[in-house]
C-alpha cells in the first residue's frame, strides 16, 4: 500500500478506509479493536497499515479490552484509537468513563448501524447519538464529530485526534454504515493536516501535578517512562492524581470535566450553514441524514420555499447558542434523523419555544426520502 | 492493649524512614495504606519492591497496573508510573501500555475477583498471546472490598456474604488455569513464604513473556471471619501447616479445599520459554 503515514494524493476509498488513513495522518500509532460490522474495514486497514508506519495493531478479545488497551496505549505515549459499532460502543462505555475521568486522549470511531441490540448489523442507523453524550455513568463533557462523506471521515478523524490531545479526553467520530461504506474521492494533502502536539509537562517531575489545569482548564500529560511517576486513577482524585473522596474534590474534578468542554465551546463547536440568510424554515441535520436533507433543501428552493440548513459538524457539545439565534428568525425547524428522535430533543431545548420543531424520524435500515423532509418543511409554513 | 499500640506508634517512623529499602518505590505521602490488619497485601507489596530492588530495574521503567478491589489499590502506593484502572481491565490496559511503550517493565498487581471473575477473559487471552508482562494475583478467596462476597476462587463449601449456605460453585485452580492458557512462568506461594514470593517475583519479572504469581493471602475481615479462621496470624499459621512445596508438579493437582487441615500445593509449576507476542509479531511482519 504505502510506507508513508500520509498518503498524499487523490484516492478512491470508502469512509472506513478514509477514517483509518485520517488516523495515521494524525499520528495514530496504536490501534486496538474487535471485529464488528460495519467498521471492519477500519480494523482491516489498520492491520495492514500500522506495521508499515511502525505502529502497533492488536485485535483484542472484546470491546471492553479494546478501549482499555487504547487508554493504556495513550498513557504509553502513542496516539491511540479504536473503532466499533453500536453493540461494541455499549461495551466500551465502561472505559470511556475511565478515559474521561483520567483525561486520556484517544479517538473512538462509531460506525453506527440499525439498533438497539444486534439490530441491523449491515444497515445504516443514527441511534447512538445520545449514548455518545450520556452513555457512561456520571457527568463529563463530550466532543463528537458527524462526518457526511469519506473525505470528511479523513478530515474529521484528524480533527478528532487533535481535539483529543488539546482537551485531553476521548473524542468520538460518530459516523454510520452508509458513510463508512460509501466510496468517493478522498484527497489527502499533507500541507493541510495540522497536528496538535501532546501537552507535555512544562515543569520538573518534583513540581508536576498531572491534573493541575492550565487557564483553558486542561492539564498536561506525562507518558509512561518519562520519569514523572504519575498516578492515574478512575477514583475521584486531586490535582496530584491521588484518590481524594470528598465533595470538594468531586466538584473541582468533575466540574472541570464538564467545563473544559462547555467553556471552550467557541473553539470546539463547528457548524455549517446553507441558505440561512433569508431562511423562513430550517433543517437541522448531521451525518448521513444531512445528505438527504440537501436534496430536500434543493427541491424546496426550486419551489420557492425559503429553506436553510444548519448542519452539525460537531454534534457534541451541542451548539445551543447558534440554534437559539437561528430559531428566532424562522417559523419552524425540521430535524431529520435516522432514529426515532434523539438530537431533536437538543434542538427543542435550544430553541426554547422560539420556533416549532418537527422531527422527521427514520427507524434505521435505510434513508429518508427527500420529499418526506420537504413535506415537513412545507407543513411548517 | 495500650502498650501494644504505643509500641506500634514508636516503630512507625522507622518503617517509613528513608532507610527502609521499600521507600524509594512507594509514595510515602499515601501511607499508611488502607488494608486491614492481618491482610497479606502489605507483605506482597514489600516482596515486589524487594524484587524490583534486587533486579535493579530503573524505577522510571516500571509500570504498575491494578484493577479494582483491595488489591486494586496497590498501584496507588507505588511511586512508579502507576495506573488504577477499572474492574477487570488491568490486563488489557497493561497490554496497550506495553505495546505502545515496549521499554516499560509492566506489572499487573490485582486480586482474584478482579483478574478471574470480571477480568477472566482478558487473563486467558493475554496468556495465550504471551504478552511480556508479570501478573501478580493476591488471592484472598473473596471480594473483600465490597464486603466479603464469594468469588471465582472461593473454595466449595466456604461461607461468604452471598453464599450464606456455603459456596456451591466450583472454584478456579489458578496455576492450572494460567498454565493451560499459555503462561510461561507460573508459581504459587502463600503470605508466609515471604522470601519465596520475592524469588518468584524476581523470576517472573525477569522472564520474557506472560508470567503469573499467585499469592494466597489471609483475609481476616472478609473470608477468615466467616469461616472461623481466626486472626490474620492464625491464617498464616494455617498456611504454614498446610503448604506443601511441589516444584514442577502438575498444576491440575493444586486444587484448594476449604478443609483447614487439607494440603495446599505451592511451588513453581511452570518455567518454559516461548516467543512473546511482540517477538512473534515482528518476525511475521519482517518475513513478509
Amino acid at each position: 500500500m504505502s510506507d508513508e503515514a500520509m498518503m498524499t494524493g487523490k484516492h478512491f476509498m470508502n469512509g472506513d478506509e478514509a477514517c483509518a488513513e485520517g488516523a495515521l495522518a494524525a499520528g495514530c500509532r496504536f490501534f486496538a479493536g474487535y471485529p464488528i460490522t460495519p467498521q471492519s474495514e477500519i480494523a482491516e486497514r489498520m492491520s495492514k497499515r500500522m506495521p508499515e508506519v511502525g505502529g502497533r495493531f492488536i485485535q483484542m478479545e472484546d470491546e471492553l479490552s479494546s478501549i482499555a488497551a487504547v487508554l493504556g496505549g495513550s498513557w504509553g505515549g502513542s496516539r491511540s484509537m479504536t473503532a466499533t459499532s453500536g453493540p461494541g460502543f455499549s461495551l466500551m462505555m465502561e472505559n470511556i468513563g475511565l478515559g474521561m475521568m483520567t483525561e486520556t486522549p484517544c479517538v473512538i470511531a462509531n460506525i453506527q448501524r440499525g439498533s438497539p441490540s444486534t439490530g441491523l448489523p449491515t444497515a445504516v442507523g443514527q441511534g447512538d447519538m445520545m449514548q455518545a453524550q450520556w452513555g457512561s455513568h456520571g457527568d463529563y463533557g463530550v466532543i463528537a464529530y458527524a462526518p457526511t462523506s469519506p473525505q470528511e471521515m479523513f478530515d474529521f478523524t484528524v480533527k478528532a485526534f487533535n481535539k483529543a490531545e488539546q482537551y485531553m479526553m476521548p473524542v468520538f467520530v460518530m459516523a454510520d454504515e452508509k458513510i463508512g461504506h460509501m466510496r468517493e474521492r478522498v484527497e489527502i494533502d499533507e500541507n493541510k493536516v495540522e497536528i496538535y502536539p501532546r501537552r507535555k509537562p512544562e515543569v520538573d517531575p518534583d513540581e508536576f501535578k498531572p491534573y493541575e489545569p492550565d487557564e483553558d482548564l486542561v492539564p498536561h500529560m506525562a507518558s509512561a517512562g518519562e520519569g514523572y511517576r504519575v498516578h492515574v486513577t478512575g477514583l475521584t482524585h486531586n490535582q496530584q492524581g491521588y484518590p481524594q473522596l470528598d465533595v470538594e474534590t468531586q466538584q473541582e474534578k468533575v466540574g472541570r470535566l464538564v467545563d473544559k468542554v462547555e467553556k471552550n465551546k467557541d473553539d470546539i463547536v463547528e457548524i455549517e450553514t446553507i441558505g440561512i440568510e433569508d431562511a423562513e424554515v430550517l433543517i437541522v441535520s448531521y451525518g448521513m441524514a444531512f445528505r438527504t436533507a440537501m436534496g430536500a433543501y434543493k427541491r424546496a428552493r426550486e419551489k420557492g420555499i425559503k429553506a436553510g440548513i444548519v448542519r452539525l459538524v460537531t454534534v457534541w457539545p451541542f451548539p445551543d447558542d447558534r440554534i437559539k439565534e437561528f430559531s428566532k428568525q424562522v417559523k419552524g425547524i425540521v430535524v431529520p434523523e435516522i432514529n426515532l428522535g434523539q438530537m431533536v430533543r437538543e434542538v427543542e431545548r435550544a430553541t426554547a419555544g422560539n420556533a416549532e420543531v418537527k422531527l422527521v424520524p427514520h427507524p434505521g435500515g435505510g434513508l429518508h426520502e427527500p420529499d418526506q423532509i420537504l413535506e415537513s418543511l412545507e407543513a411548517l409554513l | 492493649m495500650t502498650t501494644e499500640l504505643k509500641q506500634k506508634e514508636e516503630v512507625k517512623p522507622e518503617l517509613t524512614s528513608a532507610e527502609h529499602p521499600a521507600t524509594k518505590y512507594l509514595r510515602e505521602e499515601r501511607l499508611p495504606h488502607i488494608w486491614c490488619s492481618g491482610c497479606g497485601l502489605g507483605s506482597a507489596v514489600t516482596s515486589l519492591t524487594n524484587a524490583y530492588e534486587k533486579l535493579e530495574i530503573p524505577i522510571d521503567d516500571i509500570g504498575v497496573v491494578s484493577g479494582i478491589g483491595c488489591s486494586g489499590r496497590a498501584a496507588g502506593y507505588f511511586e512508579t508510573d502507576s495506573y488504577h484502572t477499572t474492574h477487570g481491565r488491568a490486563i488489557p490496559f497493561a497490554t496497550g501500555l506495553k505495546l505502545s511503550n515496549p521499554e516499560m517493565n509492566v506489572t499487573v498487581f490485582s486480586g482474584d475477583g478482579d483478574l478471574f471473575a470480571i477480568g477472566g477473559n482478558h487473563f486467558i487471552h493475554a496468556a495465550r498471546r504471551n504478552l511480556d508482562m508479570t501478573v501478580i494475583c493476591v488471592n484472598n478467596y473473596n471480594f473483600g472490598m465490597t464486603g466479603g462476597q464469594f468469588g471465582p476462587t472461593t473454595p466449595r463449601g466456604a461461607t461468604a456474604t452471598t453464599s450464606p449456605y456455603g459456596n456451591y460453585e466450583n472454584p478456579f485452580n489458578l496455576p492450572d488455569l494460567a498454565a493451560s492458557a499459555g503462561a510461561v512462568y507460573v508459581a504459587r506461594w502463600t503470605s508466609v513464604h515471604a522470601r519465596r514470593i520475592q524469588q518468584a517475583m524476581e523470576d517472573a519479572l525477569s522472564k520474557k513473556g506472560f508470567s503469573f504469581v499467585e499469592i494466597l493471602s489471609p483475609c481476616p475481615t472478609g473470608y477468615g471471619r466467616k469461616n472461623d479462621l481466626g486472626e490474620g496470624i492464625d491464617e498464616l499459621k494455617s498456611y504454614q501447616n498446610r503448604a506443601v512445596i511441589k516444584h514442577e508438579s502438575d498444576p491440575s493437582e493444586a486444587e484448594i479445599e476449604r478443609d483447614p487441615e487439607a494440603e495446599i500445593v505451592v511451588g513453581n509449576f511452570v518455567d518454559i520459554d516461548r516467543p512473546t507476542y511482540c517477538e512473534v509479531a515482528d518476525d511475521y511482519l519482517q518475513s513478509q
